[in-house]
């Protein structure tokens, strides 16, 4: 199929009014929750997933899709207006939008997060539109060894980017692993794990699992939360679009680095928008100007890495859709969804269903052109949706949990899962084992098994088989590089601080 | 809660033995070297290794209890709302093929509500639509088979 025809399919998937009708009210949805501080963009998608399960697949995509883009955005409202993040990805420039909005800027503070994440996130998908196919043509050439060499370097690089203790972010990834190992899903078709359970012989649900995760923790979280409430500065809001199109002549090079930063990121496996906001930040105070500004409510920051964190989510496709390797949480649960709807991401969808790839870049399109108008009906009607009380809200959550969770195999089976990982999640966190390596873990262990296995076979004993092909080797080599830089650094350090006689 | 790093450590080494004693009783594929076992167990032998280190550096690193609570453990409307929330989710384990979706919808909102001080006037209310709601959306909408349990004879 040429392009021309393959845009027309996918046009016309995308533009059935069921899908639109979804996408908005996936925005409607991704913005609310995006707003709510405690409720990240991650649990937005998390929730999202019971509810698409019962779609096709273009609109379940879409929904997600649409959902996480509104909710990274939206992350920005209580920043500027409570202090609170709304979401991780906002974060790094909560405090610089919240000095905006003291000196009575909120609307530009709001305007430039809005404005901005939408053209970084056309930025990413550009990217993502442009990579996708032609890295999938080097994908099919790849066998049981590039794609060994290519999950480890996925989990390696999920483990030593953006974890404070790499140790404890390995940790989480075994247990990640061990997780994935549970069910029958294995080279001998051995029940492992199951405890003579029949519920766990097709493994541990994915979706339970993740709404655990990113849901039942969070509600802890909140429900402990000694913190008192914190105040709207309520204040009435100004033109939000106003001084948008001198800031982007003001800001083009700060626009452009903070897309091409974000979405680079992005693609990386283990870091997505929040990382991708938080180095991005980082990265125009030390190359601008006027650096003494930052932190004073200057809006420059804002416009790089509010362009960063949305462009961030069209990288995290890229490995995503054509190796089937998640570049962060969000899209690790997109790739369950992927799986469930019989669109197993790898360079063969780009040969069997492009019109379906093309239907999920047309979305990414559609979601960030939508995300102007609907963020700024977010903006008008922020003050009611943060005085949204979290009393009432959680524990709705928390009966929509148990529900989501029970919808998938209808059983109360599921609901035991979100519970039990619920739980664990939190203890996680709470003692500085990051969740996300974990969730690669679970989403690539039956992956790497396979590949593992199937490698050991072919290789008949000989570990050099792995290095045999170029591509191959080039992956081991630059894997084993990764793995072992820590422990060189830690050495060559160890070396020179032994004093010199 | 926060664990010390020697106990969390401790534990996970114990998981891991337990993982590997287990993977050896798997049965191999005939005429294959590497079976069912193969991958758990190397997992396993990473979760070893990585566990002495944590226990190793937790002993090394600064002094500290075995468990340290968080502040809210002493607050006891917080403990009770933390308990409260694995609570709802057990009565939903067990109790919502009896009783049927709406009447445990409505009891487990009903009482976090109240827990986390929602006024007394709309607990009822809002736990009734709200139970109402999710219902509709879930076995209307997606057709999701929610149990009706004791109302049954009302289901519509």
């Amino acid at each position: 199929m040429d392009l021309l025809t393959l845009a027309a399919a996918a046009a016309k998937l995308v533009f059935d009014p069921y899908v639109l009708v979804v996408m908005v009210g996936a925005a409607a949805f991704g913005l609310f929750v995006g707003a709510i501080p405690g409720l990240t963009a991650t649990m937005a998608t998390a929730l999202l997933v019971p509810i698409t399960f019962f779609m096709p697949p273009v609109p379940a995509v879409a929904a997600i899709v649409t959902a996480t883009a509104m909710a990274i955005f939206s992350g920005d409202i209580p920043g500027a207006l409570l202090r609170i993040p709304g979401t991780p990805a906002s974060a790094a420039y909560t405090d610089e939008a919240y000095q905006m909005t003291l000196k009575g800027q909120s609307e530009q503070a709001l305007g430039a997060g809005l404005v901005f994440s939408a053209i970084g996130g056309l930025f990413g998908t550009a990217v993502l539109i442009a990579a996708a196919p032609a890295l999938a043509e080097i994908a099919l050439k790849f066998s049981s060894f590039e794609y060994f060499w290519l999950v480890i370097l996925g989990l390696s690089a999920a483990v030593f980017i953006g974890s404070n203790s790499v140790l404890k972010a390995i940790i989480a990834l075994l247990i990640g692993l061990l997780v994935g190992c549970v069910g029958l899903d294995n080279p001998g078709g051995y029940p492992r794990f199951t405890f003579g359970n029949t519920e766990l012989m097709g493994g541990i649900s994915m979706i339970p699992m993740m709404v655990g995760m990113f849901a039942i923790s969070e509600i802890l979280r909140f429900v402990v939360n000694t913190d008192p409430p914190a105040r709207v500065l309520v204040q009435r809001l100004g033109n939000v679009f106003a001084g948008m199109w001198a800031l982007t002549k003001k800001y083009p090079t700060q626009i452009l680095r903070g897309s091409v930063l974000g979405t680079a990121v992005g693609i990386m496996p283990g870091a997505g928008a929040d990382m991708a906001s938080w180095m991005s930040y980082a990265l125009s105070k030390k190359l601008s100007k006027e650096p003494e500004k930052f932190g004073t409510g200057h809006v420059e920051g804002i416009v790089e890495s509010g362009a960063a964190n949305n462009s961030a989510l069209g990288g995290a496709w890229i490995p995503a859709l054509v190796f089937g390797i998640p570049g962060d949480s969000i899209t690790a649960i997109a790739i369950g969804v992927l799986y469930l709807k019989g669109l197993n991401p790898g360079p063969t969808l780009f040969l069997n269903s492009p019109e379906n790839v093309y239907a999920i870049f047309l979305v990414f399109i559609v979601a960030n052109i939508i995300m102007v108008p609907l963020g700024w009906l977010a903006i008008r009607l922020s003050t009611n949706i943060l005085r949204v009380p979290g009393n009432i809200l959680m524990p709705i959550i928390l009966l929509f949990c148990a529900v989501g969770a029970f919808a998938i195999n209808n059983t109360v089976f599921g609901v035991t899962i979100t519970l039990a990982f619920g739980l664990l999640a939190y203890v996680m966190e709470e003692n500085g084992f990051p969740v996300a390596p974990a969730i690669l873990g679970v989403v690539l262990g039956t992956m790497l098994e396979e590949n593992f296995v199937t490698s050991m076979i072919k290789a008949n004993g000989n570990p050099l088989v792995f290095f045999e092909r170029p591509i191959s080797a080039s992956l081991g080599v630059l894997t084993i590089i990764i793995l072992f830089w820590p422990l060189a650094t830690w050495l060559v350090r160890r070396l020179r601080a032994r004093p010199v006689y | 809660m926060r664990i010390h790093d020697a106990l969390s450590g401790l534990l996970l080494a114990l998981l891991a033995v337990a993982i590997l004693v287990t993977v050896s009783q798997y049965p191999p594929i005939p005429g294959q070297n590497v079976g069912p076992s193969a991958f758990p167990g190397l997992v396993a032998m990473l979760l070893l290794g990585c566990s002495l280190l944590l226990i190793w550096r937790g002993l090394r690193g600064e002094r500290m209890p075995l468990v340290v609570m968080g502040a809210w453990t002493r607050s006891t409307p917080h403990l009770i709302n933390f308990l409260l929330v694995i609570a709802s989710l057990l009565f939903y384990i067990f109790c919502s093929t009896f009783l049927g979706f709406i009447i445990t919808g409505v009891l487990i909102l009903a009482v976090l509500f109240y827990a986390l001080g929602v006024r007394q006037v709309l607990v009822l209310p809002i736990a009734i639509i709200a139970t109402l709601v999710i219902h509709t959306v879930f076995y209307k909408f997606l057709r999701v088979p929610l149990p009706w349990g004791l109302l049954q004879g009302l289901h519509w």
